[in-house]
């Protein structure tokens, strides 16, 4: 019943049913029926083949939500089954890919894990994780004149918005705008995924000649849209008695669902993550976009990162064990150096590493050794109850990948009565990036942030954007408006100087005011001057991050601007008779540069770590063997609530470490990196599965660690150590 | 007759309003209230929460999507726009979520703010623990919930008893297509049964809800037991509690707590706040799901159903209520009118463990209750019931007779366990394996083992 090529269609009962306004399959695309981001044959309606359970066939129009789905309940499709592809392995088995393997090579990997000391192998899995925003997709497309397109949507890639639906209504770009406000939640899930709700609500709209909005409930928000990409991992390692790797071959395999989407990007971040904060000198490191008939995967927060993390975590996991030794202290073997120990696997200097005085600090601050011992003694004293304790250090590479879509633009206005329109091209969906953008713009005209209008992102103001990801938000459009913001306030000074009659190197923007040497004027006053002398109070601002290059033939250059790196230990405790775990107590130390804005960052650090805590122990999206998702409500997929959070969660945000890079402000991104964070939780619970088993037990945990997954590993160590 | 509330301080009638249409659809379709938001439609993450209350009744949050219309006959409805107009300033709990920065995408905040507003006013002691069980039923994606329940408490709670109008209310409601009855004394609920035994009998609805909110169906006739006078009473004698077939978890807590604490303990786990407002005991069995939380603990308590008939009534032993996946031995022209708890003696050991994938609101892959007597150190009495092992909630007799005699030690726990492969072969779905559920089940007995004989020593990872 599954993969199933589509016999016939009949939609004429939905269409008869009174209130419906519009029907759409696949052949009422008026343009091309295709919203590819990255490669193309991404059709928004299935057309002849039906490529997983939940792949959307027709959408249907009507005057109430109850009617449309009553509507659509009256489609009749007749499928002819063919031979799905469910798993990974299944795919990996049928060498059937999305797009072609990505391949890293440094050196030689097979003569250095041959030529090593010691050796291991294994395999890991990491699993997939919804993003769960917790307002579903939604899109309002509202007919203009011609045939002109106005599509609000809950994106946070309103130019990629744009295009898709240009294409499917196939009219010319510039035909279609694109507005967002904010969204309720995104974490990479509204990167891609929004543009095929919006071009269906664009298409109904044009068909019904009347506005349509289209939003999932979230039943179908789950099944229809793609999610985190879960990884399969094959490693090889050769190292010496430190534990230090000499040589390293990982195999990575994802699986990327129906289509590519942005799988093939998503698989390079892991690719270049497979890293972590080590050096790794001989190495081989392939990814597999795996195709397979399940819904197709896409962003989400670390995009990749996360489970190329997974992979080398593991294997200085299984090393440490190996060697009886503590797995800190391989961690630091491995760190990257000084001198020959610098430059990653793809090729980047390291050259603002800060990841052993991070890993010192925390240790230092909560006294790591000591609870080291006292988990110890713990273990000791209990049979049921064990704790575990883990250290994470976080090195996570900032800028997109591919440099192209390292650019963006704003657009600021100053208006004669000294209000500051802002316009930029990243879009809000709680992390914050808006006021940090406002503080940016009043910061540079030094004035007041209540001064300045923070406004929907729109195609029309700002065009050709990148989407807003890849934690990049504040560090391109802050420069942008900071850059628009400065011609503004350069052509101002030029006012200021006339007026005052002072070099304009003597006039000086602060509180509110324009001084020269001892006279003011407001900065409103100013703005009318600005106007009656016939100087324009409006720019373009646009950046572009310096510095970065990428060879996607040898796949080695600097993709990243500068990295972001962060430490964090999490204490957890599981019950052996059950596999229950629970975290009980965290600590952060966290690089943000200098933060624009600490509150917010504690925010994002706070929530990124609660989130990947959650992709790593509860969250479990779960497909029959029919290839259905079963877990595709709250009910059934779960998230971490208040109580999951650990009772002890102490936050800090690295200070005096302003970014070496002249980032805006030296800040750092902040979206991303802490997530990883959280991999400290599935190690700990590795710890405490290994404590079940003799010393250098190499625990067997994939993620999610549930209760179920940590049950079987500390069984398995049990049997392990009685076999010997 | 019109269903009549309060909403936000406005008196409302509504004659024509479908009684299968969710508070969540008429709140944001019918009145234009936008505040309360639909995050699931499942009654799973709390983004449309709102308060109501009742004339006796103090202030409590609710999902509005797990109810229905006609359920808010003589309410007081307080939505977040109820709390402060907009442009004027915020009230506290709105304050006190922005001063800790506890919003960060805000599609949930409206939900946590009435989740809030409702703890502030039941007077319960302000710790962690309090607050996490007042928003357990409020999911967050962005914060990591930490500013949030610094934000509960910072506001603390104060018993505030606000005496809200008297609304009358009515015992039938029908739109011209749909009914909805809502009698007031147990001889009109019987007699309604018999006359619309296809009816759905309607208690909290946290369950029977979903029909209208996520199936979209609409149900025709609907028999309300939420006013009947005498399914809302508790009478307590000396050997046993009687809870009436409409009364609440939140109502139903208390008691239960003096009488079985671990039985409250895992009712504290059921659903969320929200949940536990609406949703009864009565409900729980009634719906006979193999993963309904208080059935084993009925069964293990040796509980009895009180069904009520036009032939009268008559006493079911809980464990013989259930016959088969989703079915009771209730007749079509039956309810349920009670259930009797046995209060347990000093010397019986109860016991009741939940396993899940979230400690909080979550449905349960494995529930095991236990009431086992010991003398001398021998087992001489054991009961024991589980859910998620079977397609009803049942007793493990092989489990039972492995124990009884026996000396209470780990090797008899252990012995017990194994026996259960005897009692159960448990399916695979999402919540859990056949061989977790067999493996947890069976090492259950282990932790009754630890539990009942090693005092002081924490045997559960929350006790940490």
């Amino acid at each position: 019943m599954l993969t199933p090529k589509i016999q016939s269609i009949d939609v004429s009962a939905a269409r008869d049913l009174p209130g419906v306004h519009a029907v759409l399959i696949a052949g009422d695309v008026p343009g091309r029926n295709d919203v590819a981001p990255i490669f193309e044959g991404e059709p928004i309606l299935a057309e002849g083949l039906v490529e997983y359970v939940g792949h959307p066939v027709a959408a249907i129009a009507a005057e109430t939500m109850d009617i449309a789905r009553a509507a659509a309940a009256l489609v009749v499709v007749e499928y002819l089954a063919l031979d799905p592809v469910l798993s990974i392995d299944e795919a990996l088995r049928r060498k059937s890919f999305t797009s072609p393997p990505q391949i890293m090579r440094r050196g030689n990997s097979i003569q250095g894990i041959a030529d090593a000391r010691h050796q291991i192998s294994g395999e890991v899995r990491c699993g997939g994780q919804d993003h769960f925003y917790l307002e579903t997709h939604i899109a309002l497309a509202v007919p203009q004149e011609d045939r002109d397109m106005l599509v609000y949507s809950s994106t946070q890639h309103p130019t990629e918005v744009q295009h898709g639906v240009a294409t499917v209504l196939g009219v010319p770009v510039n035909a279609v705008t694109t507005e967002i406000r904010r969204m309720g939640g995104g974490f990479g899930g509204k990167e891609s995924q929004s543009t095929i709700i919006a071009a269906l609500a664009a298409l109904l709209a044009a068909q019904a000649r009347r506005p349509v909005k289209l939003r999932l409930s979230r039943d179908d928000d789950m099944v229809i849209t793609g999610k985190r990409h879960d990884f399969l991992f094959r490693y090889q390692a050769g190292f010496d008695d430190n534990g230090r790797i000499e040589g390293i071959d990982i195999l990575m395999a994802s699986r990327a669902g129906n289509v590519a989407d942005l799988s093939s990007s998503v698989l390079i971040r892991a690719l270049c993550h497979a890293d972590n904060a080590y050096y790794l000198p001989n190495a081989h490191i392939h990814g597999y976009p795996c195709k397979t008939n399940t819904v197709s995967n896409t962003g989400f927060r670390g995009f990749g990162g996360p489970q190329g993390m997974v992979a080398i975590e593991t294997v200085i996991d299984h090393i440490a064990r190996t060697l009886g030794k503590d797995p800190d202290d391989v961690r630091r073997a491995n760190f990257y150096d000084e001198a020959d120990r610098d430059t990653t696997h793809y090729g980047q200097k390291v050259e603002d590493n800060i990841i052993a005085e991070m890993v010192d600090r925390l240790s230092q601050e909560i006294d790591y050794p000591a609870r080291k011992q006292a988990v110890a003694a713990f273990n000791r004293d209990n049979t049921v109850l064990k704790k575990g304790i883990a250290l994470m250090p976080v090195k996570f590479g900032i800028s997109f990948n591919l440099p192209t879509l390292n650019q963006a633009g704003a657009l600021v206005h100053v208006y004669t009565d000294g209000s500051v329109h802002l316009n930029h091209g990243g879009t809000e969906m709680g992390q914050g990036l808006y006021i940090k953008v406002a503080q940016v713009v009043a910061s540079t005209f030094q004035i007041d942030i209540d001064q300045v209008k923070i406004s929907s992102t729109n195609t029309a103001k700002v065009p050709n954007t990148s989407a807003t990801a890849a934690s990049s938000g504040s560090d391109l459009n802050g420069m942008a408006a900071h850059d628009a913001a400065n011609q503004i306030k350069t052509r101002m000074a030029g006012v200021a100087a006339d007026h005052f009659e002072v070099d304009e190197g003597e006039i000086e923007f602060r509180n509110n005011r324009i001084y020269a040497r001892n006279d003011s004027i407001s900065f409103a006053e100013l703005a009318q001057l600005t106007w009656e002398n016939r100087v324009s109070l409006s720019a373009t601002g646009f950046y572009s991050t310096p510095k970065i290059s990428w060879d996607d033939d040898t796949m080695t250059g600097r993709p990243f601007y500068y990295f972001s790196y962060g430490a964090c230990v999490s204490e957890v405790v599981i019950d052996t008779l059950t596999g229950e775990n629970r975290v009980l107590r965290t600590d952060i130390l966290q690089d943000c540069g200098r933060s624009l804005n600490p509150a917010i960052d504690l925010g994002q650090i706070e929530g990124a770590f609660v989130q990947g805590m959650g992709w790593l122990t509860m969250e479990e999206l779960w497909w029959d063997d029919k290839g259905a998702l079963r877990t595709h409500g709250p009910s059934t997929y779960k998230i971490p609530g208040s109580r999951d959070v650990p009772p002890e969660f102490n936050v800090h945000i690295l200070e005096d470490a302003p970014n070496r890079e002249p980032t805006i402000f030296r800040s750092k991104a902040i979206g991303e990196p802490p997530l990883m964070l959280a991999l400290s939780v599935w190690l700990a619970l590795r710890d405490a599965v290994a404590s079940v088993g003799e010393q250098r037990c190499v625990p067997n945990l994939d993620t999610p660690a549930t209760a179920e997954a940590v049950l079987m590993a500390v069984d398995e160590a049990r049997a392990q150590s009685r076999g010997g | 007759m019109p269903v009549r509330f309060q909403l936000n301080g406005v008196l409302i009638e509504e004659n024509d309003v479908s009684p299968s249409m969710t508070v969540l659809d008429y709140l944001r379709e019918t009145k234009g209230l936008k505040g309360t938001k639909e995050g699931c439609a499942e009654g799973d993450c709390g983004a449309c929460s709102i308060t109501i209350q009742s004339a006796l009744g103090r202030v409590k949050t609710v999902n509005a999507c797990l109810m229905l219309v006609p359920q808010l006959d003589g309410m007081s409805v307080v939505t977040v726009e109820g709390l402060s107009a907009p442009d004027t300033d915020m009230h506290p709990v709105q304050q006190a979520l922005v001063d800790n920065h506890a919003a960060q995408c805000g599609f949930c905040t409206p939900g946590f703010v009435m989740a809030l507003y409702a703890y502030t006013q039941t007077g319960e002691s302000v710790t962690p623990e309090s607050v996490h069980e007042a928003i357990a039923g409020n999911l967050c994606r962005c914060t990591g919930y930490r500013p949030i329940v610094d934000a509960g408490i910072s506001l603390g709670s104060k018993a505030e008893k606000v005496i809200p109008p008297a609304i009358e209310q009515s015992d039938y409601y029908t739109d011209g297509d749909e009914d909805f009855f809502a009698p007031r004394r147990l001889e009109q609920l019987v007699a309604l049964k018999s006359e619309h035994p296809e009816a759905f009998v309607l208690a909290g609805g946290t369950d029977l809800g979903m029909r209208a909110s996520k199936e979209r169906q609409p149900y025709g006739q609907v028999i309300s037991t939420a006013n009947v006078t005498e399914l809302n009473q508790i009478e307590r004698d000396q050997d046993s509690v009687r809870f009436g077939a409409a009364v609440n978890y939140t109502r139903a807590l208390p008691i239960l707590e003096e009488i079985a604490p671990s039985f409250a303990q895992l009712v504290r786990r059921i659903g969320s706040r929200q949940i536990r407002n609406l949703g009864t005991i009565g409900g729980n069995i009634c719906n006979a799901s193999p993963i309904g939380d208080t059935a084993p603990c009925l069964i293990a308590l040796s509980a009895v159903m009180i069904a009520r008939g036009p032939n009268g009534q008559r006493d079911i032993p809980a464990d013989e209520f259930f016959t088969d996946y989703r079915k009771t031995v209730l007749s079509a022209d039956e309810i349920l009118e009670a259930i009797r708890v046995p209060i347990p003696s000093p010397d019986l050991i109860f016991r009741a463990y939940k396993i899940s994938k979230r400690f909080d609101q979550d449905i349960s892959a494995v529930i095991g209750a236990f009431a086992l007597k010991v003398e001398a150190g021998v087992v001489v009495s054991a009961r024991i019931a589980f859910g998620g092992m079977a397609a009803t909630p049942a007793r493990a007799p092989a489990c039972a007779a492995a124990l009884i005699g026996q000396p209470w030690s780990l090797d008899t726990a252990i012995a017990g366990g194994a026996a259960l492969t005897e009692d159960f072969t448990p399916l695979t779905d999402f919540r859990a394996s056949q061989d977790y559920r067999s493996r947890v089940a069976g090492n259950l007995l282990q932790r009754l083992h630890l539990d009942t004989t090693q005092d002081g020593v924490a045997v559960e990872v929350m006790a940490l």
